[in-house]
């Protein structure tokens, strides 16, 4: 039972979801003591990782559960984008009146799903975390009822997510049928490329997380759910489950699929391909900013599935930094996104930002670093992210994905260079509220900065990330 | 520890950019103690690298004042240093840009303060690009310098600004991601990206060619080569008068300091088969580009194609792999440096008066504005290359440089400075001379004060280098001629 301490931080925040609900049924008007007690519970969470870390690998529960220092490390940066997405978004949901106390359990309970898939090493317990994540975050879409958008958002994300779920599930009890096993170590060495049933299993297990990572050609949820969802739900949609799904990623291609590297790179560097240059095309014509932050984010999955295409460590490394900086770097643009109000409405399209930089110089300043980020300029965090994913690319002398993946790089600079301009060069709009809660200038401000000093020591997120050996 | 002298180059206009950020308020006195901060800081930059450039030891090729700190640990250190080459670049750098910020006065009415953080940035930035001895921190320099360059040209630009800024960001992008391909294959071929280092070990020579198409991708573009100009024109056309400067006197540097660093120093099998592609776009941008300058009716766009021709003799001379040749690129393209600026402050001189850039608007400016006709010439004749001027000295070295390898090329060179001096006379004479008929050109005021003195400083090194280059070859000389002795040694070996 020593072990169990290593489970410390689910069985907390467990109890912490049915504690909430509690309060949240016996107390009336208990929506900001749920929202406050949950941040403490996530804090507290994230505690219970921080102070367990280890440093050998774990295996709980008859090798169904592992921890090691991926699974801290994403569970950590999960845990903090999701404390970060609570407090950002406080004013956002007290404004769009959807601030009541299911809205804080319901991301709970999607980080502990999350928590759980991130663990996982066995694919009926990578199952649950997937399904308790998946079916908090439909409702969570679809949360403002008020608006026909939303729940249409719900709907769509709902019915397409239960087909990758479904597909995902085939693929899962295809594996189990050929290898005879649930545990991944067992899984992998009992799988075999020339049974075809595994590869069937393999591409359909792929398919349902690409779906989940929105990744091309599984991406056509992602612009609508972006849309139609309220704004705090989307920053959630595009940061948290994104870590989550990439962890899961990482750990079916490295352990149970290990040996199947000849059949699944293949498949992995043409979702990559596609998806950053789909990225980079559909992003330019968008006039909505959600929809537009959907296909960049879609392209930067891109760019963070080409580091896993690699097959070595440093590969997988890059990719872990990768989406730490793209998590930084969204975070930053949604805190920019929930201060374009003006008397009670929030505006999210593209031309609202026209001429910001006259009346608001600093949030124009902030996305000013931040779109330069995102489009891989140097010296920002977002160039760097680039630079270890094509780092551990050109390594494996991949040149074709390298230099597609660099100029797709310069096709997306075009339309974060559009957002700029029309920030910058056009004429000014009326000025927005300058009322922003405490916490959400906090998170811009430390979003913004640590995208632009992030080169004066870079070497600290890479000696964190290299203690992660997967191979 | 030495005091890091290049460290604080670099640190400074960005102290000073971060210092005018955080000052608060937007009224006038604001924007007068913003412009303070940002001159004296550009100012005091020019006398460190004065001083830098008076304790730099000529009497060695070594790279001097160097600096290494772990930075990316395992990967790449952040290192600078300067030798003989770099050390101009540096000085050019640090005299333009106070001379930018003076030039603020007239033609930035919005937005002061942001365009003095801009430019100091820049300035930074391409201190950086010239001291920098790592791939990696090259790289990170170079395209650095878009962002604020992005922005002068777009917020402060004219009425095409839009189109030129992303004209110029994708094309330069463009190139540059390639370059990026190609910093990161060497670091896997050879396992680092020191330039020291790299010299001594040399690259192999298989991967050599496509390293160097590479890197030329990205050079080309900055430079600009023919057929990658056409940003230049727009670039130039809509900036304000401090960002062509700062573009025409010190970006397009970067390329050709980029191509005799990199592109002969680490790869010079390469290098020696590719001369004939250099040679042929060079010549192609000497005589097409001076034959459109020709045809201009915008004396900005006249300008920057001169530029493109002028850099076109910066190429033909880097390639040449001679003594002289190489020494005059270096001192052509210092020169061009400070003549170019000029004749763009002379551009924004009469644009400040009358908003317009066409040269039929004027005609006749002798006697409305006797001083800037004066200085006008002497910028002219320098562009010219007249003897006696700056000008002059690099192009006649760069010339006797080709005349070694091939009389044709030479002979087609020699074209392009006579259709140089008909173009940049023609010009003069057209906007100075003749009678005067635009009324409004009465009105015109001569020079003021700070225009006066932006000329000046620019006319004195063009004439003080023009008679005495000494100082600027005694520096270069040592630093080239161990280049192309290691040139011509890995020549050798490869044979």
């Amino acid at each position: 039972m020593e072990n169990i301490n290593f489970i410390l931080p689910e069985i907390f925040i467990s109890l912490g979801i049915m504690f909430l609900l509690m309060v949240g049924v016996f107390k009336k008007n208990s929506s900001a003591i749920v929202y406050t007690l949950s941040i403490v519970v996530l804090l507290i969470t994230l505690g219970l990782i921080v102070n367990y870390p280890s440093n050998q690998e774990m295996y709980l529960f008859n090798s169904s559960y592992k921890i090691d220092q991926l699974s801290t490390f994403m569970k950590i940066i999960t845990i903090i984008s999701g404390i970060f997405v609570l407090i950002s978004s406080y004013k956002y949901t007290k404004i769009e009146k959807i601030f009541k106390i299911e809205y804080s359990i319901l991301i709970l309970c999607s980080i502990l799903g999350m928590l759980v898939m991130i663990s996982s090493y066995d694919l009926i317990v990578f199952y649950i975390g997937l399904e308790l994540q998946s079916l908090s975050l439909y409702v969570l879409a679809a949360f403002n009822q008020n608006q026909t958008k939303s729940s249409e958002a719900g709907l769509k994300y709902f019915v397409l997510s239960a087909l990758s779920s479904g597909l995902l599930l085939y693929g899962c009890s295809l594996i189990y049928g050929f290898s005879g096993s649930t545990n991944f170590y067992l899984i992998s060495e009992n799988i075999h490329s020339s049974e075809y049933g595994n590869v069937f299993g393999l591409v359909f297990i792929l398919v349902g997380l690409a779906f989940k990572i929105s990744a091309v050609p599984f991406h056509m949820w992602a612009p609508d759910v972006y849309e139609g969802s309220p704004t705090s739900v989307t920053l959630f949609f595009a940061i948290v489950p994104k870590v989550a799904a990439l962890t899961v990623f990482i750990r079916f291609l490295y352990v149970p699929f290990i040996n199947l590297i000849d059949q699944w790179q293949m498949i992995i560097v043409f979702i990559s391909l596609a998806s950053m240059i789909l990225g980079a095309v559909s992003a330019i014509g968008q006039k909505n900013l959600k929809r537009l932050i959907a296909y960049s984010s879609i392209g930067h999955m891109g760019y963070a599935l080409a580091g896993l295409a690699v097959g070595t460590n440093s590969g997988i490394q890059s990719s872990i930094i990768y989406i730490s900086i793209y998590l930084i770097m969204n975070l930053g643009i949604f805190c920019c996104l929930f201060m374009m109000k003006r008397k009670n409405k929030f505006f999210d399209n593209l031309e609202d930002l026209s001429g910001l930089s006259k009346n608001h110089p600093i949030i124009s300043l902030s996305l000013l670093i931040l779109l330069f980020s995102l489009a891989g300029i140097p010296p920002m965090a977002g160039f760097f992210a680039k630079f270890y994913i094509f780092m551990s690319v050109i390594e494996q002398s991949m040149y074709f994905l390298a230099i597609v993946g660099l100029i797709t790089t310069v096709v997306s600079a075009f339309y974060y260079l559009k957002i700029i301009k029309i920030i910058y060069f056009d004429p000014p709009k009326e000025i927005y509220d300058q009322d922003h809660h405490f916490g959400l200038k906090i998170s811009l401000t430390i979003a913004t900065l640590l995208i632009l000093f992030y080169f004066v020591y870079p070497s600290g997120l890479i000696n964190l990330v290299s203690q992660i050996n997967l191979i | 520890m030495t005091f890091p002298i290049l460290s604080s180059l670099i640190l400074l206009p960005l102290i000073g950019g971060l210092f005018i950020l955080l000052s608060r308020s937007s009224d006038k006195s604001n924007y007068q103690s913003s412009k303070y901060v940002a001159l004296f800081v550009s100012f005091a930059n020019f006398f460190v690298s004065i001083y830098l450039w008076y304790t730099f030891d000529p009497s060695t090729s070594d790279f001097q004042f160097v600096e290494n700190r772990l930075w990316l640990e395992g990967f790449i250190n952040y290192k600078v240093g300067i030798d003989g080459i770099s050390i101009l670049f540096i000085v050019l750098t640090t005299l333009i840009t106070p001379l930018c910020i003076i030039s603020v006065n007239q033609s930035i009415n919005t937005k002061l303060k942001e365009f003095l953080i801009a430019i100091l940035v820049m300035e930074s930035l391409m201190i950086g690009v010239f001291c920098s001895l790592d791939l990696v921190i090259f790289y990170l320099f170079f395209e650095g310098g878009l962002i604020p360059m992005f922005l002068i040209i777009g917020i402060w630009g004219g009425t095409r600004r839009v189109y030129s800024a992303f004209k110029f960001f994708l094309f330069t992008l463009l190139g540059s991601v390639l370059m990026l391909v190609a910093i990161i294959s060497i670091y896997w071929i050879t396992g680092t990206t020191d330039i020291v280092e790299l010299n001594n070990l040399g690259v192999d020579v298989k991967y050599q060619n496509l390293l160097w198409l590479a890197f030329f991708s990205s050079f080309a573009v900055k430079t600009p080569m023919w057929p990658f100009h056409t940003w230049l024109p727009d670039a130039h056309v809509e900036a304000p008068t401090a960002g062509s400067v700062l573009l025409a006197a010190i970006l397009l540097k970067m390329a050709g300091y980029g191509f005799i660093r990199f592109s002969i120093g680490l790869f010079p099998i390469a290098s020696e088969n590719f001369v004939p592609l250099i040679y042929t776009l060079s010549l192609i941008a000497i005589v097409y580009t001076s034959l459109v300058a020709l045809m201009q009716d915008d004396m900005k766009k006249l300008i920057a194609y001169s530029s493109v021709a002028h850099m076109g003799f910066v190429t033909l001379g880097i390639f040449t792999m001679t003594q002289q040749g190489l020494e005059g690129s270096i001192v052509q393209m210092i020169s061009h440096g400070l003549v170019s600026a000029a004749l763009f402050v002379c551009v924004g001189v009469v644009y400040d008066r009358m908003h317009s850039r066409l040269i039929i608007t004027y005609g006749g400016l002798v006697s409305a504005m006797p001083k800037y006709a004066i200085l006008f010439m002497v910028f002219t004749l320098a562009a010219v290359g007249l003897p006696g001027t700056s000008g002059f000295v690099g192009e006649f070295l760069i010339l006797m440089g080709v005349f070694q390898k091939s009389f044709l090329v030479a002979a087609i060179a020699s074209l392009g400075v006579i259709l140089g001096a008909a173009y940049m006379l023609w010009l003069y004479k057209r906007v100075i001379f003749g009678e005067l008929i635009n009324k409004d050109l009465l009105k015109m005021l001569d020079l003021n004060k700070s225009e006066i003195f932006i000329l000046i400083s620019l006319a004195i090194p063009v004439l003080f280098f023009g008679f005495y280059p000494e100082p600027l070859l005694n520096t270069i000389e040592l630093s080239i001629s161990n280049l192309i002795d290691s040139y011509n040694y890995n020549l050798s070996l490869a044979k």
